[in-house]
């Protein structure tokens, strides 16, 4: 009721707070400054080139792997996230255990480590001579330098998205659900995957889509571990890097093309599901 | 049996003795005392701990590994310096322009009504699904000596890319959103009768800001600011393609491990980062402090 | 033989001398009541008489910190409620949101792993019973408060319960169709033949749906007996008051 009030008034112009035409000034004018027309910068410089040079530069096959590799990484890394990050959502939620509040607090971690020291310390810690790098050289199993230690890296940056979204929605969820699968003759098993992991999916599915997008366009703790072999270990954001070191500034623009439009792509299907789902949670 | 219903009478006779009782019962939920709480538990230390805890003793313990004043030589270094100055020069404008930006935005799309908020609120968050390397990108194109601002900026002498300038818009770019998205649902959730009400008791718009909706969101600016100094602080990527890497004039601290590191000065880069990863965990622990206070 | 007998007539659902204290708020003291097989009782109480809390520890939601609870002759203080063949039907009605009605009503046979057929014809049996057949591919989001009603009835139904206990099961429905529901409910109780027992804090709705209604205060049993007993003799003051007012408003108007 109140809201239509408002609602109308605000459609005769009538704004009853002042400030709305300094605040839309200042909110713009940054906006426009510090992202819209940054952005607009890379529409510019891929329009110079025509389709066919755009076709190929980004189709040639270092560019092709280096897709593959960001893209298939990060999806590994986003995978295991989601599974991690539901225990850890749900052992948070759930428990209660010494030293619970320093775990919830570690999980910030990845937030506030600047990716460059992440990066020197997990490449350390993975190479052979690391302590985990060197236990699995035994078994033969080299994890710095290959594809295994791009997604660790991805790993590490992507934890706190998928607790962070499912924490919220698991501490909301009520209890009689999982009574009412239990009264019914459930166990905690099947409770679990047939009425709390349906009621937590939309949150499971925005978080593990974050920490994909930030995996994608991670580059600071993947590109110590990465060891940048061509056609093997070359994530996208690294082509990029290194056209622009040869100040090839349009091939570099349209690389970054494709992954922003990828990146948005993703976050729009991640929002479509969001909203499908909110049409359920009526009554 | 026709006796008329009446629904006021319960509430009537216990009042909120329904609310208190109902918290006494949630909270004394049984707790599962099964084996499945203590392997999840056990699973989440191990992979916290390898994937967490391990990195961040490797960074300490390898910056210590030559020795204490081998580790100091390397902190009170020259060009460590200068970099950890111009890291705390870029870290203070960025989270000035942000939280202005910040307040302003969620103000804005909070308290009043407009056509287009929904757009807004969605370009205000890009930053978060663009590639910290293709931020830096961005400024290359706009400002760089090839960028469509490049001829405008050369002819009046002025340098923004490869210089601390582009660096600054680089970190500004990255860590955009993290204010706003920290007030913004506070502010929404918090509604706009007080400001109405105070506006139509002749109230100025700064005057209602400081007095009646400053009070509510404090605790959430204080914690997005927090998140937006880790964030502009360690940012390597957006940095790394705009910097010079000029040692001395436009290097920031994650930039000098960087350098160092791929110099093979192992010990040096671990205690740099070790100045990093104190900052940091100083900021986690002001945050836990401020989740705390704001419960 | 004689054994079998005894049983019958004693009662199905009883609970003796049970207490339950949460965090020193004393929610049930000595309580101890019984119902008969195929009888409905009604738990009436205000707000936080503890009435909600007898319900749940019949249902093993809860666990009483003394008294024993008897099902059918046999003590299942330590028997999980998932085992005790209980049909609860919860305030909210708590219907999985993601699901279908039909798949809402055939969660309590899938769990049992029964056949695909065998399934679909109880399933079919029930949505005929609540006369939903229509609406079997909706979704909970979908339905009025009347209807999610009975699709939590038909889904506490599925699996044959022994019992069924329904909390508050008016609450979340609007005061216009309280009452027709109210007379289907009890019909469809009649009809199923089970053993039931509702939580209310309506008088009117103990006194016409209940054929015994347990007036409980403050954790403890007030009086018990059949409707027409309390209303004629209420034993104790609180009974007394807690009729009157009704009494008084209603003579008001």
């Amino acid at each position: 009721m109140e809201q239509e009030i408002v609602k109308v008034k605000n459609k005769k112009g009538v704004r009853v707070i002042p400030g709305f035409g300094l605040l839309m000034g200042v909110t713009l004018t940054m906006l426009s400054c510090l992202v819209l027309i940054p952005l607009a910068s890379i529409f510019l410089s891929v329009g110079r080139l025509n389709a066919r040079e755009f076709f190929e530069i980004v189709t040639s096959r270092q560019i092709v792997s280096g897709y593959m590799v960001s893209i298939f990484c990060a999806l590994g890394a986003a995978l295991i996230n989601a599974l991690f990050g539901m225990m850890l959502a749900w052992v948070l939620v759930r428990y209660d255990f010494p030293g619970k509040r320093l775990m919830d607090g570690l999980i910030e971690l990845p937030f506030a480590l600047p990716t460059a020291v992440a990066g020197i310390s997990l490449t350390y810690l993975y190479s052979d001579q690391g302590w985990i790098g060197s236990f699995f050289d035994k078994l033969g199993v080299k994890i710095a330098y290959t594809r295994g230690g791009i997604v660790i890296a991805m790993v590490f940056v992507g934890i706190p998205f998928v607790v962070r979204a499912v924490q919220p929605v698991l501490e909301k969820l009520d209890r009689q659900y999982e009574e009412a699968a239990m009264m019914l003759g459930a166990g905690k098993c099947y409770t679990f995957f047939s009425v709390i992991l349906p009621e937590v999916f939309p949150a499971l599915l925005a978080g593990f889509g974050l920490a994909f997008a930030r995996g994608i366009g991670e580059y600071g703790s993947v590109v110590f571990i990465a060891g940048n072999i061509p056609y093997k270990t070359q994530i996208a954001p690294l082509l990029i890097m290194s056209k622009l070191e040869q100040y090839k500034y349009a091939d570099a623009a349209a690389i970054a093309l494709v992954l922003l439009v990828f990146s948005f792509i993703l976050m729009l299907v991640i929002n479509s599901v969001q909203i499908y789902a909110q049409r359920f949670s009526k009554g | 049996m026709t006796v008329k219903a009446n629904n006021n009478y319960e509430q009537d006779m216990v009042g909120d003795g329904l609310h208190s009782l109902q918290k006494v019962i949630e909270s004394h939920r049984e707790e599962e005392k099964s084996v499945w709480k203590y392997i999840l538990i056990g699973v989440c230390v191990l992979f916290l701990t390898v994937m967490l805890v391990i990195p961040l003793a490797v960074v300490i313990i390898n910056a210590l590994k030559d020795g204490w004043t081998a580790y100091k030589e390397a902190v009170v270094d020259r060009y460590t310096l200068k970099a950890l100055q111009l890291t705390l020069v870029v870290t203070v404008l960025t989270v000035l322009v942000n939280t202005i930006f910040g307040v302003c935005a969620s103000v804005l799309l909070s308290k009043f009504y407009f056509w287009g908020r929904q757009i807004l609120a969605a370009l205000i968050d890009i930053p978060f699904s663009v590639s910290p390397v293709i931020a830096g990108l961005l400024f290359i194109l706009t400002f760089g000596n090839k960028g469509w601002m490049g001829g405008f900026l050369q002819q009046h002498n002025i340098k923004i890319v490869f210089a601390a300038p582009g660096i600054v818009l680089a970190t500004m770019f990255v860590t955009f959103p993290f204010v706003f998205r920290e007030l913004f649902p506070v502010m929404n959730a918090q509604g706009k009768d007080e400001e109405e009400a105070a506006a139509l008791m002749r109230a100025g718009g700064f005057m209602i800001f400081r007095k009646i909706t400053f009070p509510h969101i404090k605790w959430a600016l204080l914690y997005g600011i927090i998140l937006c100094t880790a964030r502009a602080m360690g940012e390597f990527g957006a940095v790394s393609v705009v910097s010079g890497h000029l040692r001395g004039k436009t290097n920031t601290l994650p930039l000098h491990v960087e350098i160092l590191y791929n110099e093979f000065h192992s010990t040096e880069a671990f205690a740099v980062s070790s100045i990093l990863v104190i900052l940091a965990v100083a900021l986690l622990i002001l945050r836990s402090f401020v989740e705390w206070k704001r419960k | 033989m004689e054994k079998k007998m005894m049983e019958e007539t004693a009662a199905y659902v009883e609970m003796k001398h049970i207490n339950k204290t949460f965090d020193g708020f004393q929610a049930s003291r000595d309580v101890s009541f019984g119902v008969e097989k195929g009888r409905l009782a009604s738990l009436l109480g205000p707000s936080g008489s503890g009435k909600t809390t007898i319900l749940r520890m019949i249902a093993g939601l809860d666990r009483p910190d003394s008294g024993d609870i008897f099902i059918n002759g046999a003590r299942v203080n330590d028997i999980p409620g998932s085992k005790r063949e209980i049909g609860f039907v919860f305030q909210n009605y708590a219907l999985f949101r993601y699901m279908t009605v039909a798949d809402n009503i055939a969660f309590g046979l899938k769990v049992q792993k029964k056949g695909k057929a065998e399934i679909k014809e109880r399933v079919e049996e029930l949505l005929e019973l609540i006369s939903m057949e229509d609406l079997k591919k909706r979704y909970p989001h979908q339905l009025s408060g009347g209807q999610r009603q009975r699709v939590a009835f038909a889904r506490a139904l599925a699996p044959n319960p022994q019992i069924l206990l329904l909390d508050e099961p008016f609450a979340a429905i609007d005061a216009k169709v309280r009452r027709e529901l109210r007379a289907w409910l009890r019909e469809m109780i009649r009809r199923v033949g089970i053993t039931s027992v509702f939580v209310t804090h309506d008088q009117e709705e103990a006194m016409e749906v209940a054929d015994t209604v347990i007036v409980i205060n403050q954790g403890q049993i007030e009086q018990m007996g059949t409707p027409e007993e309390i209303c004629g003799q209420p034993q104790t003051e609180f009974v007394r008051a807690f009729f009157d007012i009704k009494r008084d408003l209603w003579h008001k108007k």
